[in-house]
């Protein structure tokens, strides 16, 4: 697209907006200039940066690197990864997105869209798990993971059978049963000249009857938020008062001799928990979320928090007799899925013995010891 | 005594007579001037007549009045699976003009707040351009600037009413929008600099979060009046607002105003991806799904009353405001009913009337005191009129989520309390 051409649409999209709007637009259409050649800001984009960040996969195939994954791998990597959230079969956990089922719901007055009720193209699914999957730990599957991730996605639609591998080879061939049922934004045509035209403003009808009401649901949040303000407001009250309190009783410690965490290595254990705050929550308040909370771990025996529902592999653990100590929580946090196989947890383990360091003395300062 | 905001029409009633006026010291609700004895506010001397406040230290970056601290966004958490990738709402009842200030605009984001050091920040073009270009944030400052107001409005705003009156409240009815003056450069300046080839008919904004976020947008509207802002209301965006860089789309469905923006890729095809096939796209009555439903249709509704504003004051002169607002122009008109849409009349506009930007009318009245069912219908410069709800279900179905821009009711008792319904 030439310069000129790009200055003369700009021009008369402005003219156009004068005539409309008057004295406003004059204001805020005074168009920044274009400069012939450029600006000559900014540096060339090396080809290894295009690389790193160039990571879009379209319906055509641009995009889609060279790899294979199959069902069974993707199976596994499902199970491990995913299912915390979307369940071991793409039914869904809470309100996270439900990934599979949903045939011949779209027309129904509860239309279910999943990947293969209702995603037109494969290639989105690929781009999407690549880009922003495991929820929290982005960016982090190789392609080849992919390939079987995206496998068993289809598998678990009903597209393919168990023994599928899916590769850049066979992408292509990949039809999405809903595809065909979507189709370019149609308003102009379909509404706009409903919608237009001088309405009526006196006498427009003879009664007005209330047909439906809010009240009646009662789900709208508004009391219960005025109720969590008061509490908090009276919460923070106590939290001013407690922390005087705390500051003195810190100060006599301090004379008394009393080596408390590392500061700066909790920080980083605080920096390294955002991985982990997808699934779980710690400090003041915490509850279960897709994983435990985490208050009062270090020194408890494995998988006691209350009210969570733990695997039969954490389950095992708690009864052989398994306490979180500095060993063992080192371990599991370096590998999770290594220490104690077939756990639920989604992540990967951290990178080494320093973070893991880091990491026990955020959960003991943020969460406290087993009490 | 609680300061604690309670939607009801208790929480701005009058208190009545002196004892409780003195009792009531340091509450922040408004009360209604009527005189059954010497005002002890005005007779006596109050602390703040008297005594010292904070100096010139003691705010260096000032927060509103103690007294408006329940003026703020909220959740509804049972919309969502977590709140990292969620949505909170913009307290319209509480607002007035057509600006809405920085901490109080709606969030949306899909993997949490990103947290991003300026310094840091690299914003990349590449795709069919004759230079692949990688810019700082000083670089993108040295660009000539514009400044201009739009409104940002999720395309799920009003989604929860599609199949009847759901939620109790505007801020949760119509909350997902906001309307701001941005800064920044306009994208054809960077498109330019890049050298966009003759094939090129697409873009692809992408976030530098960990949802990556991306949307295929026509070149003609990158073209056109999209900026790459970095300030909002004259100060730097808020990091929950793409801190500290976004892309602002004026009028079209606020999914595409890519936050925390690092890289444009020009392309010949629109890349269908996950926010544009799976999310919005707006499944109709016979199974088959719009794509592509980039603008926001003209749209209105009353703030002031509605049920988290009730009428405090009894019958005689009330105030009726809303804001109009719409993705194709500016909005000369709206209209106003109080009986349910037996009669109509022409709201007083009030303040700047820019393209794609917030507008404010008001409707000025003395309540009788009895029941009232409130609606507001806008125009917009291209004439189209805001349809019902029932209007739009004629086209559409129950089954869409976004894009819902019908006509709002409410319905205002004797008492001056005001209920979302749906009326017939």
């Amino acid at each position: 697209m030439s310069k000129s051409g790009n200055m003369m649409k700009t021009f008369t999209l402005s003219t156009a907006l004068v005539v409309a709007t008057a004295g406003f637009a004059l204001a805020q259409e005074n168009p920044a200039p274009s400069r012939e050649g450029g600006y000559g800001l900014g540096r060339t984009a090396l080809p290894e940066e295009i690389a790193a960040w160039d990571i879009d996969i379209r319906p055509d195939g641009t995009g889609l690197p060279v790899g294979l994954g199959d069902v069974y791998t993707g199976e596994e990597l499902f199970v491990d990864l995913c299912s915390a959230c979307h369940g071991d079969f793409g039914e869904a956990v809470g309100r996270w997105p439900q990934l599979a089922g949903g045939y011949g719901t779209l027309e129904s007055e509860d239309p279910v869209k999943t990947i293969g009720s209702y995603w037109p193209y494969l290639s989105t699914v690929w781009d999407y798990v690549h880009r922003a999957m495991p929820y929290g730990s982005a960016q982090s599957l190789t392609d080849d993971e992919v390939y079987a991730i995206v496998a068993y996605l289809m598998y678990v639609n009903d597209m393919v059978d168990d023994d599928f591998e899916l590769s850049n080879e066979n992408f292509l061939e990949i039809a999405m049963p809903n595809e065909d049922n979507f189709f370019m934004d149609d308003r102009a045509e379909t509404e706009y000249t409903l919608f237009t035209g001088e309405p009526c403003m006196e006498n427009c009808r003879e009664s007005v009857e209330i047909t439906a009401r809010a009240t009646i649901l009662n789900v709208t949040p508004e009391q219960e938020a005025a109720a969590a303000a008061e509490a908090a407001a009276a919460e923070a009250a106590a939290a001013a008062e407690e922390a005087a309190v705390v500051e003195a009783a810190a100060e006599e410690a301090v004379a008394e001799e009393a080596p408390g965490p590392d500061p700066a290595l909790v920080a980083q254990g605080e920096t390294l928990f955002r991985q982990c705050a997808s699934c779980h929550q710690i400090g003041e308040g915490a509850t279960n979320r897709t994983g435990p909370m985490l208050n009062h771990t270090y020194g408890a025996p494995v998988g006691v928090h209350e009210g969570f529902r733990y695997s039969p592999a954490f389950q095992a653990a708690r009864d052989s007799g398994m306490v979180w100590d500095d060993a063992s929580l080192t371990a599991y946090l370096m590998d999770p899925r290594g220490f104690i196989p077939g756990n639920r947890m989604a992540f990967r383990g951290l990178r080494s013995e320093e973070e893991a360091a880091a990491m026990i003395a955020y959960l003991r300062a943020a969460g406290g010891d087993a009490e | 005594m609680s300061d604690t905001p309670k939607f009801t029409p208790s929480r701005r009633q009058f208190l009545a007579g002196a004892a409780v006026a003195t009792g009531a010291a340091a509450t922040g609700k408004l009360v209604h001037a009527q005189a059954a004895g010497p005002d002890p506010l005005i007779t006596e001397l109050q602390p703040w007549q008297q005594y010292l406040g904070d100096g010139v230290d003691a705010r260096p970056y000032g927060m509103p009045s103690q007294y408006e601290a329940h003026v703020v966004r909220r959740n509804v958490s049972w919309l969502t699976a977590d709140s990292v990738s969620s949505v909170n709402f913009t307290p319209l009842h509480e607002l007035d003009g057509i600006i809405t200030p920085n901490g109080l605009c709606f969030e949306r984001h899909h993997a949490g707040i990103a947290e991003i050091p300026p310094g840091e920040h690299r914003l990349m073009i590449n795709g069919l351009v004759d230079n692949p270009l990688v810019f700082t944030m000083e670089d993108l400052m040295r660009f000539p600037r514009e400044n201009r107001v739009y409104f940002l409005e999720c395309a799920a705003n009003t989604g929860m009413e599609w199949r009847g009156a759901q939620l109790n409240g505007v801020q949760f009815t119509h909350g997902m929008i906001h309307n701001v003056v941005y800064t920044g450069v306009p994208l054809r300046l960077l498109l330019e600099e890049a050298g966009v080839r003759g094939n090129a008919a697409w873009i692809l904004p992408e976030g530098a979060d960990a949802s990556a976020m991306t949307r295929s947008i026509p070149l003609e509207k990158a073209m056109d009046d999209c900026l790459v802002a970095f300030k909002m209301n004259g100060e730097a965006l808020r990091p929950e607002q793409g801190y500290p860089v976004r892309l602002v789309v004026p009028g079209w469905e606020g999914n595409m105003w890519v936050k925390w923006l690092r890289r444009i890729e020009v392309g010949d095809q629109p890349w269908h991806h996950r926010e544009e096939t799976s999310k919005y796209t707006d499944l109709l009555e016979h199974g088959s799904a719009r794509r592509f439903t980039w603008e926001m249709d003209a749209k209105s509704v009353i703030t002031n009353p509605s049920p988290q504003a009730p009428i405090t004051h009894g019958p005689g002169p009330t105030v009726l405001t809303g804001v109009a607002w719409s993705g194709r122009g500016t909005i000369p008109r709206v209209d106003v009913t109080i009986d349910g849409g037996i009669t109509w009349h022409q709201a007083r506009m009030s303040g700047p009337s820019f393209d794609k930007s917030m507008h404010r009318f008001y409707y000025e009245f003395d309540w009788d005191g009895r029941p009232l069912l409130l609606q507001s219908r806008a125009h917009d410069s291209t004439g189209y009129v805001q349809p019902t709800k029932d209007q739009l279900r004629m086209v559409r179905g129950e089954n869409s989520i976004y894009h819902n821009n019908g006509i709002q009711t409410w319905a205002v008792n004797e008492n001056g309390e005001a209920e979302n319904v749906e009326i017939g």
